[in-house]
């Protein structure tokens, strides 16, 4: 399978399929059985830092509040600024004055947050898994335009959502997995011509 | 399968260089953080050390010559059994809501993950010593023949030696059912020279007796040979599915 960059994918399939496991092996999480990962060239191992990767879990510190999670992964990609950090925290709808630890953050904040700590060092190729859960019709619409921006701007993106109505017109091309095999692809059912 | 390859298709520079001993202490600095909300680490250490104390105590009622040949064994053990405790909480923590995978996913080494966890660890062990120590001091009615100086460098190297085992060990088994039972499965039996070490060590310096530097030596080789050897091995098992 080859996927064109500065496009953007919508996975779909039924529970089971495998949407999931091809985006941890993307994200190298996960080992193929066979074949081999590469991204924008690169074996993926080797492009991590190209990656942003939000996975069903918030991935994120319960005792550390919005900043200070952001920060820490920050420092992993060498980054120590926190303006990249902020805006990111804003582009998802969230304060980042915001000085309340994540445990008592609401579900759709983990997810904006989560949104937040894939998106803050500005990946080429984005690997998101279900974005959109407990996150209110406001909030989705939000990240969705967040996504077309991204998408514009020459990212990358992979999605995995149920919610397929909402990026009808967004994004490029579907692609459909069963049984941990792509079945068909092609653009986006109910897009505007 | 290949992915996301394309008309972009020269790979961007990594971000600025990142120094491991930098990283390093970005993981501790978030451990101590994080130990300090919670103190779920320190609390189940210190209250296990303090149960060991007082029930040891008063089941043996030992005088100041039959505790100064006990107090070696007594102080390890307990401490190694905190230890035990307190490392499965520590990698627990970084497997609630997938946040290892969050690490994994970034372009950090897992080495620095690894010693960063190493001397957090190793950081609150000590804490826990120079908390406990006076205790059992009084209960124990110690005073030490040697010089205090060695039971200083046994206790550093010591804790060290156990601290980087448990922590590799800790790693390997918390994506096992029984982590619980997992942990000392592996860990005591690889830790019985060391413990044997400080053991005879500590009993050398509070009896006055023997030569510690002896077993001083043999700890702070274990120190190298399985920092190394941890070290080496510990990207293989964080990626272990």
């Amino acid at each position: 399978m080859e996927l064109q960059a500065g496009r953007f994918y919508v996975l779909r399939g039924e529970n089971g399929a495998g949407k999931s496991t091809l985006l941890r092996m993307i994200a190298g999480l996960n080992e193929p059985t066979e074949g081999a990962i590469h991204i924008f060239g690169t074996p993926n191992r080797q492009a991590l830092h190209q990656l942003g990767y939000m996975a069903h879990a918030p991935l994120l510190y319960d005792e550390l509040d919005g900043m200070e999670n952001l920060r820490f992964f920050a420092q992993l990609y060498g980054m120590n600024s926190d303006v990249p950090l902020a805006e990111a925290m804003e582009r998802v709808g969230l304060d980042p004055r915001l000085a309340r630890r994540v445990g008592q953050y609401s579900q759709g904040m983990r997810q904006r947050l989560s949104l937040a700590r894939a998106i803050f060092h500005s990946p080429r190729l984005l690997l998101l898994d279900e974005p959109f859960s407990n996150v209110d019709p406001d909030s989705a619409l939000q990240i969705a335009r967040l996504l077309a921006g991204m998408r514009s701007a020459g990212n990358t993106i992979l999605l995995v959502t149920h919610q397929v109505g909402l990026l009808a017109d967004l994004a490029d091309e579907f692609l459909l997995l069963s049984h941990g095999e792509l079945v068909d692809r092609g653009p986006m059912p109910g897009a505007k011509a | 399968m290949s992915a996301a390859t394309g008309k972009r298709v020269a790979a961007e520079t990594p971000p600025k260089s990142m120094s491991i001993t930098r990283l390093v202490w970005v993981n501790v600095a978030k451990d101590l953080r994080l130990e300090w909300r919670s103190r779920d680490v320190l609390n189940s250490m210190l209250f296990f050390s303090l149960l060991v104390v007082v029930i040891f105590s008063f089941a043996f009622s030992p005088t100041a010559d039959q505790s100064r040949n006990m107090a070696g064994g007594l102080v390890w053990i307990a401490f190694l059994f905190s230890m035990v405790m307190a490392l499965n909480q520590s990698w627990a923590r970084e497997l609630r809501n997938g946040v290892l995978d969050a690490y994994r996913v970034s372009p950090a080494p897992a080495e620095a993950l690894f010693l960063g966890k190493c001397l957090g660890n190793f950081i609150l062990v000590i804490l826990l010593e120079c908390l406990m120590a006076p205790l059992f001091v009084v209960f124990y009615n110690l005073s030490s023949v040697g010089p205090l100086w060695q039971l200083v460098v046994i206790a550093l190297l010591g804790t060290w030696a156990l601290v980087v085992n448990g922590t590799f060990f800790a790693a390997m088994s918390i994506r096992t059912r029984n982590r619980e039972l997992m942990l000392p499965l592996l860990l005591l039996p690889i830790s019985i020279p060391a413990v044997g070490s400080m053991v005879t060590a500590t009993t050398q310096v509070l009896t006055g007796e023997g030569a510690p530097v002896v077993q001083m030596k043999f700890l702070a080789g274990f120190c190298v040979v399985f920092t190394t050897a941890c070290f080496l091995l510990f990207e293989t098992v964080l990626n272990a599915e």
